[in-house]
């Protein structure tokens, strides 16, 4: 039992090093501010990062496979924008919310064929593709749009209890992330489909000699991006009940930043959603802190999350540099 | 009545690459059930005969008949299907996925849709049980060592094709000795069963361990097919690197007025210098006006020597000492600043800046050393540049030429140009002449010489025994990254090749 | 040994030839549906007209545009311009007008066109000393460090904007004093005061990179780090070096486009410049994997995207809306400098080349 013990640290330390850090970073929060302590606060966190956790997953297989995607948040938008705009005229939420996805997929799908046939880097055409989609949100809408229907309008305010713990809810869009979550480790697991993209994250010469579908696999990992993109946006058309182009800005770096905190190395091949969900918890605990401490402004959250990516990357190149050798 | 002891038989292959002849009309057999060991020394054609046999590359001319039929490959995955695996020196897996992973990696069992874990594991363990191997296959492979990956590689391309033909291409490179054993018994166990293996090194004892047979390619050309048994350890070599016979030529005559030239003092002294993993420590004595040749095979330990001189890489031990200074912050530039130069050898990405001018590559080094400010005016840069095009006669139209646009032979010598530029007092060449037509490698062997008259001190590498010969004064010999030996010549007496042979196969 | 390349061949490869020919483009197109465009007149002893506002307002994404050239041409990038703009630009309201604890600026002397509680000519070099440590910041990151330069500029680019809202407390700052809107709207001898600005920078660019050998060695770098390290040149200060210009390319172009504005939002001064810095880079021939580079043609194309901006306007097109489709554009350039589309011309080319006997 012991034996086992070792190698499984080494090869999920830095996804534990995220779990312990959250609990860390709660229990701290919990001290300073009694207040904290209340079981709320913690499904609070879902409700608030319900759209940074599905574009967050999203963000993980892309990074895995060695990428990224810098368009995520500009989707986001696009997709607000575009489903306040075709809910104002009177469309149903049963035709925007798949015309939605299917436009993130179309998008996703674009960028990852660009990346693999034309051979130009992730980053750049991701960013390009993140302008594209805030002007396309521009295009539809210069102000923000406010969104009225009904169902949206449930869907926002209806709270879902939570058993066992009174006077505990989530609203519920916040649930689909968490069942996002179950679908992708699934994915990644327990499918060939997963074992690809993990396999073209560490080698991808070796995939391709190993006989593995790369340009497909990597095609869907961006187009699944997209649809993550573009769920997130719905999630977050329907919490602020608006659309707009300039919403979520910088969203792509917290995305990242999750992604990085929970243990998925940038260079691909190591890393799993579950570290993710809690990046991106550690994002959400900070984000409360700040709120109830009140007297700091929420720029500080831009800079933590900019200074711990850092601490994050330079730890893992130092921790995997020295496995090396 | 057909023969039908060969499972492959490669006919008159040609393969040729803008400028140089991989392969020129050569042929490869592999007998059913046999270790058929590929040997030859850098640019022999060995890797350009091995992909044209997995699909990489596509031969000018030539056939392929696989199993009585003639086959054409396609690709990697196309020769895959037709049962020839091929396992590389850099192991083609994944080390985040575990062995198991790894061995079945894209046909994983399924149950209901998902992954079967047990299975998964249970064929692995199967596998690994042909190879005679049992290890936890449940752990990631990085974990691993290189030998165990090999032994996963090799599990993984007999699993998944039925193969009939096994590729190893420099397996034992990170091995230990142990681990070579158990490769063997591996080896030898999948020949008993009818497989045909092709084994390409550069150890030679390995060869004779464990091959049936033994191919020997130089220059791009065949020299042979043998029985091992009846090939001795100084023939192979013999075959490999060297003819018994030396001519004289002008190049003698230059070599016997020059030596008459060698400073006495040491331009540089290298004591027990060494870097684990590349060289054991060595000594080494170079004078000014001394042209010092480095023998010995592929792997023993050359351009670990050159890169430790020049430094790219810092030695673990000893020191060096260039006019009796010791040398501190070892690097490319401070070798520069001491008048030692490196012309190394990667031509393609330690050498030329592909995209900038001829005149830009021949200055480089000399900018380097003059540093940010003190730019060397574009009138002066022409000057250097002509006078060095001029000099090493360098064919191309003008100065303003991107070097990636000249042939391989005027590239290597306007890197040649860049380094004379630089004024060295020492210049280390590395495989100067590799790749090259023979007109100009008869011209840079002169240039060789006529440096070291100038007063230069010149080491000079080179996997071509006679031209190592035909330009050093003094030679020393490498054999598995050690120095075993030292030989000089004088006016009256040259260095006998029958010797250096002789000391490079340890007899 | 002279080769005799025909005219259009050589045209063709130099530099400025795509650049040039996009600009004359939009401009046809504006003489044609857009009369109005190239008026210029004389108001208030200077010159005034529509190109006189294409080279007043490109001049900030002209000076980014420098900055970033260098950048890329390492085989880098730098995706924090815009936030260094917000830094600089902040940070220059903020010393001008302090503003202690939430109280906004109502005070009747702080809004005093001529009080300034910092010197002007400190004001500039605080401004610059910010833009240089950005630089730094991001150059130690990626040559010392060995980050990526997307991920290392990535994180300067988000943090950055909350460096700036904290420097102004998270409010719109505007400045009142006039000696600093000088910058931005200011004119000698009729042609604005950022045109002298950006030709300055450029003179300085240009004898740093031309009459030194750091231009060769940037090329160099870009093109072959390997080979550049074997003739005795280390990368890692060539590539700071770049890094710490484009960060004080960036402090100017904020002071500028702070003054130009006049009240300076943190969160959107400089949105987006690095999608058209990165245009004006690559639509000068740089290409995203380093080496070869020119400065002019990184100005040239700084201008083309400006033009076509305000081109834009007066057809009635609003600017977000052209955020789309300057994107497209960005990648369609850089992959018509790819080697595929090099490969296609050259195809296209020669066949009409052949026909008068020339060899390729």
């Amino acid at each position: 039992m012991a034996k086992r013990i070792k190698p499984f640290l080494l090869a999920n330390g830095p996804m534990l090093a995220a779990i312990a850090i959250f609990i860390l970073v709660y229990v701290i929060g919990g001290q300073l501010y009694p207040n904290m302590q209340k079981p709320q606060v913690f499904f609070n966190l879902f409700i608030n990062t319900a759209s940074l956790l599905i574009v967050s997953i999203g963000m993980t297989f892309v990074i895995i496979t060695g990428g990224i995607d810098l368009s995520v948040a500009g989707m986001i938008a696009m997709t607000s924008a575009a489903s306040a705009a075709l809910l104002a005229k009177g469309a149903s939420p049963v035709l925007v919310m798949p015309l939605m996805l299917l436009v993130g997929i179309v998008f996703g799908f674009t960028l990852g064929c660009i990346i693999h046939f034309l051979k130009v880097q992730p980053f750049i055409v991701t960013l390009m593709g993140l302008f594209f989609a805030r002007g396309m949100a521009y295009i539809i809408t210069l102000e923000a749009l406010p969104i009225q229907n009904a169902t949206y309008r449930y869907l926002a305010l209806t709270k879902v209890h939570i058993p066992f713990f009174a006077n505990a809810y989530v609203y519920i869009p916040s649930l689909v992330g968490p069942l996002l979550l179950l679908v992708v480790i699934y994915l990644s697991f327990f499918t060939s489909f997963g074992r690809t993209v993990y396999a073209i994250g560490n080698n991808e010469q070796s995939a391709r000699l190993m006989g593995l579908p790369v340009g497909r696999t990597k095609i869907i990992v961006y187009s699944f991006g997209g649809f993550c993109s573009a769920l997130a946006g719905i999630v977050w058309s329907i919490s602020l009940l608006s659309g707009y182009g300039g919403y979520a800005p910088g969203m792509e770096l917290d995305a990242i930043a999750s992604v990085v905190i929970g243990g998925t190395l940038l260079t691909g091949g190591i890393g799993n959603v579950i570290g993710t969900l809690f990046g991106v918890l550690i994002n959400g605990t900070i984000v409360s802190i700040l709120q109830f401490n009140g007297t700091l402004s929420s720029w500080w959250t831009r800079i933590g999350v900019g200074v711990l990516t850092l601490i994050f990357i330079g730890v893992q190149s130092l921790f995997y540099m020295r496995k090396k050798h | 009545m057909v023969d039908n002891q060969n499972i492959l038989s490669m006919t008159g292959i040609t393969k040729s690459f803008p400028g140089v002849i991989a392969l020129e009309d050569v042929d490869f057999s592999l007998r059913k059930g046999e270790v058929h060991a590929l040997v030859g020394e850098n640019g022999a054609g060995k890797s350009t005969l091995i992909k044209v046999l997995t699909g990489v590359e596509h031969p000018d001319t030539g056939l392929i008949e696989l199993d009585g039929k003639l086959i054409q490959v396609r690709s990697p995955q196309h020769s895959q299907e037709l049962g020839i695996s091929t396992v590389y020196q850099e192991v083609n897996l994944c080390t985040n996925i575990t062995i198991a992973g790894n061995i079945m990696l894209g046909h994983e069992p399924h149950r209901f849709g998902s992954i079967d874990y047990k299975k998964l594991n249970a064929f692995a363990e199967q596998s690994l049980k042909r190879l005679s191997i049992e290890i936890d296959v449940t752990q990631p492979l990085g974990n691993c060592s290189v030998a165990i990956q090999q032994m996963v590689a090799i599990a993984r391309s007999l699993e998944i094709t039925n193969a009939k033909i096994l590729i190893l291409d420099e397996p034992t490179s990170s091995l230990d000795a142990n681990e070579t054993n158990e490769l063997f018994g591996v080896m030898r166990k999948l020949k008993s069963e009818g497989m045909g293996i092709v084994f390409i090194t550069h150890f030679l004892d390995q060869v004779y361990e464990v091959a049936d047979r033994i191919t020997v390619l130089r220059n791009g050309k065949l020299v042979g097919t043998y029985a091992t048994a009846t090939l001795s350890r100084l023939e192979l070599i013999t075959k490999m690197i060297g003819r018994t016979l030396v001519e004289f030529d002008d190049l003698t005559k230059l070599k016997r007025e020059s030596s008459q030239h060698i400073g006495g003092e040491a331009l540089l002294q290298a004591e027990g210098v060494g870097r684990s993993g590349s060289i054991q420590p060595f000594d080494l004595e170079l004078h000014a006006g001394e042209v010092v040749g480095l023998a010995g095979l592929l792997g023993s330990g050359r351009t670990e020597i050159a890169q430790l001189l020049f430094g790219i890489d810092k030695p673990d031990s000893g020191s060096i000492t260039i006019e009796a200074t010791p040398v501190k912050n070892h690097s490319p530039l401070s070798s520069i600043e001491r008048g030692v130069a490196l012309c190394p050898e990667d031509r393609k990405n330690e050498g030329i800046v592909a995209e900038l001018t001829v005149r830009e590559n021949i200055i480089l080094a000399m900018q380097a050393n003059l540093g940010w400010f003190k730019y060397l005016s574009l009138q002066k840069q022409y000057e250097i540049a002509d006078k060095y095009i001029k000099l090493l006669n360098i064919s191309t139209p003008s100065a303003d030429q991107p070097v990636k646009n000249l042939s391989g032979g005027n590239q290597q010598k306007v890197i040649l140009a860049r380094w004379l530029a630089t004024n060295p007092r020492l210049l280390i060449l590395d495989e100067p002449t590799r790749g090259i037509d023979v007109g100009t490698k008869a011209e840079i062997q002169k240039m060789v010489l006529s440096l070291a008259e100038e007063g230069k001190s010149i080491l000079f590498i080179s996997s071509e025994l006679e031209e190592v010969l035909r330009t050093s004064h003094r030679v020393v010999v490498l054999r598995d990254h050690k120095k075993v030996a030292e030989y000089s010549g004088n006016a009256e007496k040259h260095i006998d090749i029958k010797t250096i042979i002789q000391t490079i196969a340890g007899v | 040994m002279k080769n005799k390349t025909p005219l259009l061949k050589r045209m063709r490869e130099n530099r400025l030839f795509w650049p040039l020919v996009a600009m004359a483009l939009i401009l046809i197109i504006d003489s044609i549906f857009a009369p109005g465009f190239f008026k210029i007149g004389i108001l208030e002893g200077h010159l005034y007209g529509n190109l006189i506002d294409v080279f007043n307002n490109s001049a900030p994404l002209m000076l980014v545009a420098l900055g970033m050239t260098l950048v890329i041409a390492t085989g880098g990038v730098d995706l924090s311009v815009g936030a260094v703009i917000a830094i600089s630009a902040g940070m220059g309201a903020v010393l001008i007008n302090p503003v202690f604890g939430n109280q906004e600026i109502t005070n009747k002397v702080a809004a005093d066109p001529n009080l300034t509680n910092t010197p002007l000519w400190l004001v500039v070099v605080v401004t610059m000393v910010a833009g240089i440590l950005c630089g730094l910041w991001n150059g130690m990151l990626v040559s010392r460090a060995k980050i990526s330069p997307m991920v290392a500029t990535l994180i300067l680019m988000v943090a950055g904007r909350g460096i700036a809202q904290l420097i102004e407390r998270g409010q719109i700052m505007t400045v009142y004093y006039t000696p600093f809107f000088w910058f931005g709207n200011g004119f000698i001898l009729g042609l604005p005061v950022s045109t002298y600005i950006v030709a300055v920078m450029f003179l300085l660019a240009w004898v740093l990179v031309r009459k030194t050998s750091i231009g060769l060695f940037i090329e160099s770098v870009g093109i072959n780090a390997k080979s550049t390290y074997y003739s005795g040149i280390s990368e890692k200060n060539i590539k700071l070096f770049a890094y710490i210009f484009c960060g004080f390319c960036g402090a100017i172009a904020g002071l500028i486009l702070g003054s130009n504005i006049k009240a300076i939002d943190a969160n959107n001064i400089g949105l987006n410049y690095e999608l058209d810095a990165i245009f004006a880079v690559v639509i000068g021939g740089t290409l995203m994997s380093g080496g070869r580079f020119s400065l002019l043609a990184s100005v040239v194309g700084a201008l083309i995207i400006w033009t076509f901006t305000i081109t834009m306007y007066t057809f009635g097109v609003p600017a977000n809306a052209l955020l789309a489709g300057r994107a497209v554009l960005v990648l369609v350039v850089i992959l018509l400098y790819s080697d595929y589309a090099r490969l296609l011309m050259n195809k296209i080319f020669e066949r009409k080349g052949s026909q008068h006997g020339e060899a390729n």
